[in-house]
């Protein structure tokens, strides 16, 4: 068992590390292949992960409705709204529609598994996105406060570039595009780059961490 | 020359041909003085590609210019076997028509150690595409014609075979690189394994106790986040990894860990981090397999549902650790607004300003990565850590030389500095 759960997926993870490392270095298109069968291979085994993902969905929603915990409501509007959702798609005909399980019949038409994404998934989408636009506003102003030095920094970075991106601020105070550019290309791209290299270099530490089977807690657990 | 193909004996040739060829001589040398063909051809498969692809080089000349136009010929080989191809030049396909004053080897970045010819070369490469296929280990014939009004001069029709290559030799500078900095890594790991090395104070990581511990005394759960990626991404990983530590230390306080998935590996993953996690902290029996639960892989109905976690269960502690987008001030600011401490750690760099105004604690980029190695204090990871700071050490000199090399380069018009420049060089 320890062989299973400890130096297969070493070896693997070993094995597979190393090729498609050097993948990225050979253009053969056989190497092309390997990578498009790689990802695909991941792909199916993640369609029977998304089954164990599922079966925890209904376990916690079944659990939360039978103790009538708070918000036991929402679980069960999720219930209604996966059955419909599935009994729709796989069995509802639209009207000329041949294809129930997609969102549109081969002629262009929608279906009525289309329509429930259209009508109900589209603007709940359409309205967690819209919050964002508020949520900016009460996070700006949060921070915009100029209660340091860092924070009255920001703040007068942050009013000359917002000055120096709208038409009538730049009409206002000319001089605020040419410093906003400066801002921008200077400051934060060098700023950014900075954290790129930091990103990188950890990512690829990280990477040759776990090929080597230096970094086992993914495994679940620590040394062994 | 003028459809004369080099390398032909005349014996080879039938009596039209030859016929043909007496007619055109004069031609051929008027023309010749005219506007001579193009000298030192050379076709050959194109290096460090996955085939389908030939490329021309040829010389450039002083009668370069406006008016003087250059054709790309092309024709397959009949008889693979023949070393001298019998094709007639003015039969061959027109692959493209381009100006003299065009198409240079120095229009394209080569590293030193590939670079096909001198810079004031021409140089063509012949791509499959629509309407003219290349087939790898075919063999063709091709030729280039220098072309001004009705005066057409080939050049010799060169035999090529194009075929997929097992290596990219332009991208070795970054295997070199690699191999490098993993030795760095490795001799890291092997120093910390001998002596204590420093670490600095990473305050985000530092309230990680803090955090756990306020929630404990409140008696309220801490919710973890892993993310927008699934597990091939570094920055999951390195959320995953860190959510072993936080499970431990949350074990020990006996307080309750939520942690809500948008993939569902992650989730099994996590899983097993969390179980192992208390069977370390002796409080296996307090574990929760449903501590971990999948959501769903759409990014607002995530959102939603998390928030609405928030909202309702009102953890006292909130950790946004991974890759995010979006969502992450909509998440975050709703944390915020229940009062809850935050932590956040990214690499999405588009991200960071988000955490960073509206969290307690972010940790930056590679902060992330270095959570692990902070909180275990392990000499493998504190090692690789050292490896990191040595490699960003050698990129900031080489950002200095480089400066400093390249603009010597420019100001005594000298190319000595490339063999240095262009090993950190990103070439394709």
């Amino acid at each position: 068992m320890t062989f299973l759960r400890r130096q297969l997926p070493l070896v693997i993870t070993f094995v597979a590390g190393v090729i498609f490392t050097l993948q990225y270095y050979v253009p053969h298109p056989k190497s092309e292949i390997l990578l498009t069968e790689g990802s695909l291979w991941i792909q199916i085994i993640g369609l029977f992960a998304l089954v164990l993902g599922v079966t925890s969905l209904f376990h916690i929603h079944a659990v939360k409705i039978k103790r009538q915990e708070p918000g036991w409501g929402y679980s069960l509007i999720l219930y209604f709204g996966i059955v419909v959702t599935l009994a729709v798609g796989l069995f509802v005909q639209w009207v000329g529609g041949q294809h129930p399980g997609g969102k549109e019949t081969i002629d262009g038409a929608m279906t009525a598994f289309g329509w429930i994404y259209t009508y109900t998934m589209v603007p709940l989408q359409g309205t967690m996105f819209a919050i964002l636009a508020f949520f900016i506003a009460s996070a700006a102003y949060r921070s915009f406060r100029a209660r340091s030095k860092e924070a009255a920094l920001l703040l007068t970075a942050a009013v000359i570039v917002m000055m120096g991106r709208v038409p009538l601020g730049e009409y206002l105070l000319p001089v605020t595009g040419d410093i906003t550019l400066w801002i921008l290309n200077v400051l934060n791209a060098s700023v950014r780059r900075a954290i790129l290299i930091g990103i990188s270099l950890g990512a690829v530490a990280l990477s040759i961490k776990i090929i080597f089977g230096l970094e086992r807690a993914y495994l679940g657990g620590g040394k062994e | 020359m003028t459809a004369v193909i080099p390398g032909r004996t005349l014996s080879g040739v039938c009596l039209p041909w030859v016929m043909l060829l007496l007619w055109s001589l004069p031609l051929s040398a008027q023309a010749q003085d005219l506007l001579p063909a193009p000298e030192q051809v050379q076709v050959f498969d194109t290096p460090n590609d996955a085939g389908q692809s030939l490329t021309l080089l040829w010389a450039d000349s002083l009668r370069d210019g406006p008016g003087v136009r250059y054709q790309i010929l092309i024709a397959p080989v009949a008889d693979a076997r023949a070393t001298a191809p019998a094709v007639d030049p003015a039969a061959m396909e027109i692959v493209a028509e381009i100006p003299s004053d065009s198409h240079y080897v120095r229009d394209r970045s080569w590293p030193w150690w590939t670079h096909p010819a001198p810079p004031a070369f021409h140089r063509y490469v012949i791509n499959s595409r629509s309407g003219l296929e290349l087939m790898n280990d075919t063999p063709y014939v091709v030729t280039v014609a220098a072309v001004t009004g009705e005066i057409r001069t080939f050049g010799p029709a060169i035999q090529a075979v194009p075929e997929p290559n097992w290596v990219n030799w332009n991208q070795m500078n970054n295997l070199l690189l690699l191999l490098a900095f993993g030795a760095g890594v490795f001799g890291s790991i092997r120093t910390a394994k001998r002596r204590e090395i420093f670490l600095r104070r990473i305050p985000g990581l530092d309230a990680v106790d803090e955090a756990i511990g306020r929630a404990t005394e409140l008696g309220k759960p801490i919710l973890y986040l892993t993310g927008a990626g699934d597990m091939g991404e570094p920055s999951t990983i390195a959320a995953a990894v860190i959510l072993g530590r936080v499970s431990k230390r949350v074990a020990m306080y006996e307080t309750e860990l939520i942690v809500p998935h948008r993939d569902p590996i992650v989730m099994v993953v996590c899983q097993e981090i969390t179980k192992q996690s208390y069977l370390e902290a002796g409080k296996a029996d307090i574990f929760k397999e449903d501590s971990n639960f999948f959501i769903t892989t759409d990014q607002f109905s995530y959102t939603a549902a998390v928030d609405g976690i928030m909202l309702r269960r009102k953890p006292a502690a909130n950790f946004f650790m991974g890759s995010y987008f979006a969502e992450s001030l909509l998440l975050t600011e709703t944390g915020a607004s229940t009062g809850a401490i935050q932590i956040a750690g990214t690499d999405s760099d588009h991200q960071l300003p988000f955490f960073v105004t509206t969290c307690d604690y972010t940790l930056i980029g590679e902060e992330l990565y270095a959570a692990s190695a902070y909180l275990s204090r392990e000499p493998v990871q504190v090692g690789t850590l050292r490896g990191q700071d040595l490699g960003k050490a050698v990129i900031l000199g080489v950002l200095a030389l480089g400066t400093g090399l390249a603009t010597i380069g420019l100001i005594l018009d000298a190319q000595w500095p490339a063999l240095l420049l262009d090993l950190f060089r990103d070439y394709k």
